[in-house]
């Protein structure tokens, strides 16, 4: 055991943008860049060796194979800084955070960035597969004859291009098929949907409005703001979006309580408590514990997007902690449902007894404590960057609050993620 | 004597128009006709001037010849115009005695001036050097404050350089610039140091006809004469994402200072970049909020220590809504008044409280004050009122401020080139770019030089002071 704690100096992201828009011409690395500089202009980190920075992009081109490297190349940082890519699809924010508050608490490092960008607009488009072994090949062969032989295997129909997918490759369902088989199963209803949707776009509204993202944002080409909320929008406009995802009685979900296509990119900066303090840093919250956890979706026949309901209760047990012990709770929004069916699973005893191995449900908690500067159905969700988006938010929420019956304030992260994994992480005020 | 035939076209050539026109490629043939001079690149940064100094010193008085050798200029001595010294020339007419080479400055020390027939020395080492003096050259007067005598003759006389000055700046070519200082009877070389030094450096290039007083300060030597006067230092800069304010942190960033760059929320973008430049730090505030000061003094306190002061800040953040009084209605007017004055009153008060991460004694505080405000201009009445009103905070506040050691200056910027100015349209933009002595913009870093130079803490004996940026500007004083 070391000594070391690993603390939420603050954060920065770009404004998240719809796809297709303000962000079309830039890139993941051009996104993560300028993320990393408004958050060195923000902590005076120019020309500074940082200890580490963490971070990915979910839809990636085969160029970028050093992207987040690449990003602190071009930022103001010193260029001796290192960097790793890492990548959980949407978790990839939180574990990149997970892993840097690991090494500093190990010692290794006395400060580190996390985070990740992603760009829909951006996206890479693959050559089919038989178009790449007729070319490999042809580049293999050593003759001419050869080469021409092994071109002649090219037919018309390998030129049509790949594009990304966001199916998972076991079931061939894209994630909000997915999901709409576990919102059928939880029997999730279009009104509780249409209301975490509308109070995700009320509560961030209200956040951007009183400047709270005055020192988590620095505008980008021209954004200044996130462009996916809606300070205006009203349950009678979410229940008339017709829905896009399952059939018949249960397709509830539509557009409005699930998100959408973004572009954007989002960093926490992380420090060790005494390196903090030596600079001058601010300590907003202290990266307590995290947790990761996978579901068996394929054979098992579980629900994708509910990793987390696995990774909680072992989490809470390490820590002695309940599941109503947390003064914030930060649930990613991939869907509205995915956030209700969550809850829903842990405070249903027969799943928590079955699935989860307790011995009886988590219970309910304060809904009022969730989410309470929005989330991603409001903020948008462009895949790596939402854990630098939630974490920098939390640990804000819980500097400000600081002290809640004596003891510090306390939060909880939670987010699911493609391949049936969660990751969830618990922060306490400094 | 035959009088020079005033040549009507080279009277034309003069004209705002006319410069206009000339500086248009369409009119450049047209321009070269009529004499139009194209504009001087101007001696900028702190490069002294090539050529030697001359210091003319009236009555042996010793305050400038003091200042320079604490500086490490040497001088040259002057030349005096008189009858005697003159020589006839090739033309068979008598010819004022010059100087070897171009010259880099004429310093004059007129703190002994006493009598009207004193006049005639200037007089007399004026029209040497005049002739001699280099491109971006230098003449600097160095006088007692009117006020600063009981007897009638020197004090009208010392106000009567004034004129003297301002028409030296609109003889001189090439980029040369005049200005006048006028000291206290107690000024000492340490106090009058940054002063001299300023005006001598490119750093002054677009100071031209102007005047200002410099007081009394204990400057030490080494703070007098630093290259680096605000290494260890924090100063904040508002608005400073672009333009004037942008240049104003790269100046300071230059001389030293950690530079806290202050910029809506929207700028933050371009606010990032510069202080990534300068390895500054980012507070992303509208200045209009109540709180703004103490947003500051906390991001100080918070990002460079529980003890850290801010030596200075730069109020440069303001806006224009310009409209005729007749289609001004109340929010055009609130939100200049506002950002450009209200915001800055509320600012210094959180700053001057003695909190953590405020401003330290000893320290400083520069407004933007404008040509617009000292001068009126049509359309920007509440601009115009709003920086008129920093000159009256500027010499409201400097008494205030004294005991504590803090100085509070402002500069007033003419016409600079910069993203704003730039939609202007093109001709008005000639006639405002040319419609000064130096006949050209002003760039933002010479605002930002004058302002460096004002909150220096060798400039300790500068205070309640208001420094034109103009090239000494048609309009205004």
């Amino acid at each position: 055991m070391t000594d070391h704690t690993a603390v939420v100096v603050g954060g920065n992201r770009i404004p998240f943008a719809r796809s297709h828009g303000a962000y079309r011409q830039a890139s993941n690395i051009d996104m993560l860049t300028a993320a990393l500089d408004g958050l060195a202009a923000r902590f005076g980190l120019a020309g500074h060796r940082v200890g580490e920075v963490v971070g990915g992009a979910v839809l990636k081109h085969s160029r970028d194979f050093n992207l987040t490297r690449e990003a602190v190349l071009g930022s103001s940082l010193d260029a001796h800084t290192p960097a790793c890519e890492l990548q959980q699809a949407c978790a990839t924010g939180l574990e990149a955070t997970i892993y840097v508050s690991n090494k500093i608490r190990l010692g290794q490092i006395a400060d580190g960035i996390a985070g990740g960008a992603d760009s829909v607009s951006d996206a890479p488009m693959a050559i089919s597969d038989g178009l790449r072994h007729a070319l490999i090949r042809a580049s293999a062969a050593k003759t001419l004859p050869a080469r021409l032989q092994a071109l002649s295997s090219i037919r018309p129909g390998h030129l049509v291009p790949d594009p990304p997918g966001i199916t998972e490759p076991r079931t061939g369902l894209s994630m909000g098929e997915h999901q709409a088989l576990t919102t059928t199963r939880w029997g999730i209803s279009r009104t509780d949907q249409d209301e975490l949707a509308l109070s995700s776009h009320l509560n961030l509204a209200r956040a951007w409005s009183e400047g709270f993202f005055d020192d988590l944002v620095t505008p980008y080409l021209g954004v200044t703001k996130d462009q996916g909320v809606r300070a205006d929008t009203t349950m009678e406009k979410l229940s008339k979006l017709k829905p896009v995802f399952g059939r018949g009685e249960g397709a509830t979900m539509t557009a409005g309580n699930s998100t959408g296509f973004f572009d954007g990119a989002a960093v926490a900066y992380l420090a060790e408590a005494g390196y903090a303090a030596e600079h001058h840093l601010p300590a907003l919250a202290r990266i307590v514990d995290a947790e990761v956890a996978a579901v068996d979706y394929t054979l098992g026949g579980e629900d994708l997007l509910l990793a987390p309901t696995y990774a909680i209760p072992r989490l809470l047990e390490r820590n002695g902690l309940s599941w109503q012990d947390f003064d914030y709770y930060e649930i990613h929004e991939a869907f509205a449902a995915t956030v209700l069916a969550t809850l829903d699973a842990l405070s249903d005893e027969t799943y928590c007894r079955s699935k989860l191995g307790l011995s009886g449900d988590l219970g309910e908690i304060d809904r009022s404590r969730l989410n309470v500067n929005g989330s991603s159905l409001a903020a948008g969700h462009p895949f790596a960057a939402t854990g630098g988006r939630i974490v920098p938010t939390l640990a804000k929420l819980l500097h400000q609050r600081g002290s809640v019956d004596g003891r510090p304030a306390r939060g909880i992260v939670s987010v699911c993620a493609a391949g049936g994994q969660g990751a969830v992480a618990i922060l306490e005020a400094c | 004597m035959p009088r020079k035939k005033v040549d009507p076209l080279e009277v034309l050539a003069t004209t705002p128009l006319a410069k206009a026109v000339a500086s248009s490629s369409i009119g450049k043939s047209v321009a070269t006709k009529l004499g139009v001079p194209p504009a001087v690149e101007l001696r900028r940064g702190r490069n002294n001037p090539r050529g030697a100094i001359s210091l003319a010193a009236l009555s042996n008085a010793t305050l400038v010849g003091s200042t320079l050798a604490l500086l490490g200029r040497d001088t040259i001595n002057v030349k005096v115009d008189t009858p005697d010294a003159r020589t006839l020339g090739d033309s068979g007419r008598p010819v004022p005695p010059g100087y070897e080479g171009r010259l880099g400055a004429l310093v004059l020390d007129l703190t002994e001036l006493r009598a009207v027939k004193d006049l005639e020395y200037v007089r007399g080492v004026l029209r040497p050097a005049i002739r001699s003096l280099e491109r971006s050259g230098r003449v600097i007067f160095v006088a007692r404050a009117p006020e600063s005598y009981d007897e009638l003759e020197p004090r009208v006389l010392a106000q009567g350089l004034d004129g003297l000055n301002r028409t030296v700046a609109k003889e001189l070519r090439g980029g040369a610039t005049s200005n006048l200082i006028w000291v206290d009877p107690e000024t000492r070389p340490g106090g009058l140091a940054s002063t001299l030094r300023f005006l001598l450096e490119g750093r002054s290039a677009y100071v031209d006809g102007q005047s200002w007083r410099v007081g009394v300060a204990e400057v030490s030597d080494d703070v007098a004469t630093t290259d680096r006067p605000y290494a260890g230092k924090t100063v904040a800069v508002t608005g400073a994402a672009r333009g004037i304010g942008a240049a104003i942190a790269r100046t300071f960033a230059r001389d030293g200072a950690t530079v806290v760059g202050v910029d809506v929320p929207a700028s933050g973008e371009a606010l990032a970049k510069v202080v990534n430049e300068i390895h500054g730090t980012a507070l992303q505030l509208d200045i209009t909020l109540p709180d703004a000061g103490e947003r500051i003094a906390a991001h100080v306190a918070e990002r460079y220590g529980e003890d850290a002061r801010l030596y200075g800040i730069v109020h440069n953040a303001g806006i224009t809504r310009d409209r005729m009084l007749v289609n001004l209605d109340e929010k055009g007017w609130d939100a200049v008044l506002q950002v450009n004055l209200m915001a800055q009153l509320r600012m210094n008060e959180l700053l001057l409280d003695g909190r953590p991460g405020g401003l330290a004694d000893g320290g400083s505080i520069v407004g933007i004050s404008s040509t617009s405000g000292i001068a009126g201009n049509k359309g920007q009445a509440n601009y115009a009122t709003s920086k008129a009103a920093i000159v009256g905070l500027v010499r409201a506040m400097a008494p205030q401020l004294a005991d504590r050691g803090i100085t509070i200056n402002a500069v007033g910027p003419g016409f600079i080139e910069t993203e704003m100015t730039a939609a202007i349209p093109y001709l008005q933009r000639q006639i405002f770019q040319r419609s000064n002595s130096l006949a050209q913009g002003g760039k933002p870093v010479d605002v930002a030089e004058t302002i460096a130079y004002l909150a220096d803490p060798a400039s300790a004996a500068v205070t309640g002071q208001v420094v034109r940026v103009c090239g000494q500007a048609l309009v205004g004083q």
